[in-house]
């Protein structure tokens, strides 16, 4: 499920912190929701992002969803592969379908996002409310 | 605040709790509980294009139209020309407003000179019964069957022998667009070489109580052909990939058959029939604008509702998606006619970023022509 190493946000990102850096993706969830992706936008490396801002976009098929940072930063690294087969994301988002790493502007932020337990209860939640 | 309007009921067809058990994944399309995907668009689609797919389509809406002037009636409602109509065919044609818009498209089934079945969208159906209701003319009896009749599309090259296997009389000779009544899996069917998907196929009409038994009895009968079932996501990248209107999305109410490219359903030489006027009026002048098939240039993918921007003015998205057959991002636009012709480039809109794309030839998937008789 839910790997207990990241932080996790409302709008189903996730951020692994290692050291300086954070890498984001989009969880499980997210990809399953949206159906089989075959289009993703990302920005450029150098780009510099507060935290909830949009930095791209990922569509399936059928739907379009925008990306939001979790935690601010400067866009050190992009996933190209995943540009060039947006399908890795369905197949492994916790892994090889990850989307940018930044290199992090402050150390605070990952406090406010949730942990892997916190995010299965919120996307229980969020199932009910439908 | 506003309250929130009623919440009516969405509705259910009678394969419902089959496309639950299924675990499909539904959606509301048009007031409807529809299945939008099973396995995932892409496989469905695939499945379609390559082997053999099976959608429920029973939330589309049936009138019959019967007595002795149904042929006139008919004649007066649609553009098309029921003449050249033989009993156990169907044709594609329309209802048109005064203004020769699209009040919606629709298939003519001529079961003989005073019986036919004229089956119309979903979201449509209590629109265009009044609007017939209105407009018929001379003696005829009509009726809304729409609950009367289940429908299942079984589409896809390995369709025909999969149905020659389960179906009283083998349908491979029936002809494009004709049908006959039989019997599918020992239920009574109106079995019609007809769909929307590009692919040869065949949508079979049968009364709602069989209709569970035939889809699960046609999962089982197709597993040599690895059938899959397929939702409303995979009928919609595959009308797109063979140019197939989509009420609501290409044609509306200030859509005319010359814009949309659909001339051929409107034959102005058999007299007169609602919406001919306007027609005239537009096919003198030409028409302001056309329906053409886009390739984005640039990477992204339009979608129905982004503005187009072309040297002869603005333009509109009708449709667009990722073509899993071509691997391509591709739509349909409604372009100024003078910036209509093949090769014209234009921008679209894509959520605030102006992204190159391009007119081409249509459709963007035709099917080989040797597997249909």
């Amino acid at each position: 499920m839910n790997p207990e190493d990241l932080h996790y946000t409302q709008s189903h990102e996730w951020v692994r912190i290692d050291g300086e850096t954070g890498t984001i993706g989009i969880t499980d969830h997210a990809q399953k929701e949206l159906g089989e992706i075959v289009y993703l936008e990302l920005p450029e490396v150098g780009h510099v992002y507060n935290v909830e801002e949009e930095f791209g976009t990922v569509e399936s098929v059928k739907a379009v969803s925008e990306l939001y940072t979790p935690v601010s930063g400067e866009v050190v690294e992009v996933n190209k592969g995943a540009v060039t087969e947006p399908g890795i994301i369905n197949d492994d988002p916790f892994g090889d379908g990850w989307l940018i790493k930044l290199k992090l502007s402050s150390d605070e932020e990952v406090a406010k996002l949730m942990t892997a337990d916190q995010y299965a209860q919120y996307v229980k939640s969020e199932e009910k409310a439908k | 605040m506003s309250a929130p309007a009623p919440e009516t009921p969405l509705k259910k067809t009678p394969l419902h709790s089959l496309h639950r058990e299924l675990g499909a994944k539904m959606v509301d399309f048009g007031g409807w509980d529809m299945p939008v995907q099973y396995r995932g668009i892409l496989e469905e689609h695939r499945a379609v294009r390559e082997r053999v797919g099976l959608f429920d389509v029973s939330h589309m809406g049936e009138f019959e139209f019967r007595g002795k002037d149904a042929e006139a009636c008919l004649q007066w409602l649609t553009p098309n020309d029921l003449r050249q109509l033989a009993d156990g065919r169907c044709h594609y044609s329309a209802f048109l407003t005064e203004a020769g818009t699209f009040v919606d498209d629709l298939l003519v089934y001529r079961r003989a000179a005073d019986s036919y079945l004229v089956v119309v969208n979903a979201g449509n159906t209590p629109k265009d019964f009044r609007w017939v209701e209105t407009h018929r003319r001379g003696e005829t009896s009509l009726e809304n069957k729409s609950d009367a009749y289940a429908l299942i599309a079984v589409q896809g090259p390995r369709s025909a022998g999969l149905l020659a296997r389960v179906a009283e009389s083998d349908p491979s000779d029936l002809p494009y667009y004709g049908f006959r009544d039989s019997r599918v899996l020992g239920a009574p069917a109106l079995v019609s070489r007809t769909g929307y998907t590009g692919e040869d196929g065949f949508e079979l009409y049968l009364a709602p109580e069989d209709a569970e038994k035939v889809f699960r009895g046609l999962l089982i009968a197709g597993r040599p052909d690895e059938i899959e079932p397929c939702g409303l996501g995979a009928r919609d990248t595959l009308r797109l990939e063979a140019k197939m209107a989509l009420y609501g999305n290409d044609i509306d109410e200030t859509v005319t058959p010359w814009e949309a490219d659909l001339g051929w359903i409107v034959k102005m030489k058999k007299g007169d029939f609602v919406g001919r006027g306007a027609l005239e009026r537009q096919k003198a002048s030409g028409p302001p604008r056309k329906l053409v098939g886009f390739e984005m240039i640039d990477r992204g993918i339009a979608r129905h509702g982004h503005p187009a921007a072309t040297p002869a003015g603005p333009g509109l998205v009708t449709s667009g998606t990722h073509s899993p057959t071509l691997g391509k991002s591709i739509g349909l636009a409604l372009l100024p006619a003078a910036a209509s012709a093949v090769g014209t480039e234009f921008t679209v809109d894509i959520r605030g970023q102006h992204k190159r794309a391009r007119v081409v030839e249509t459709p963007f998937y035709k099917r080989k022509k040797e597997a249909v008789a």
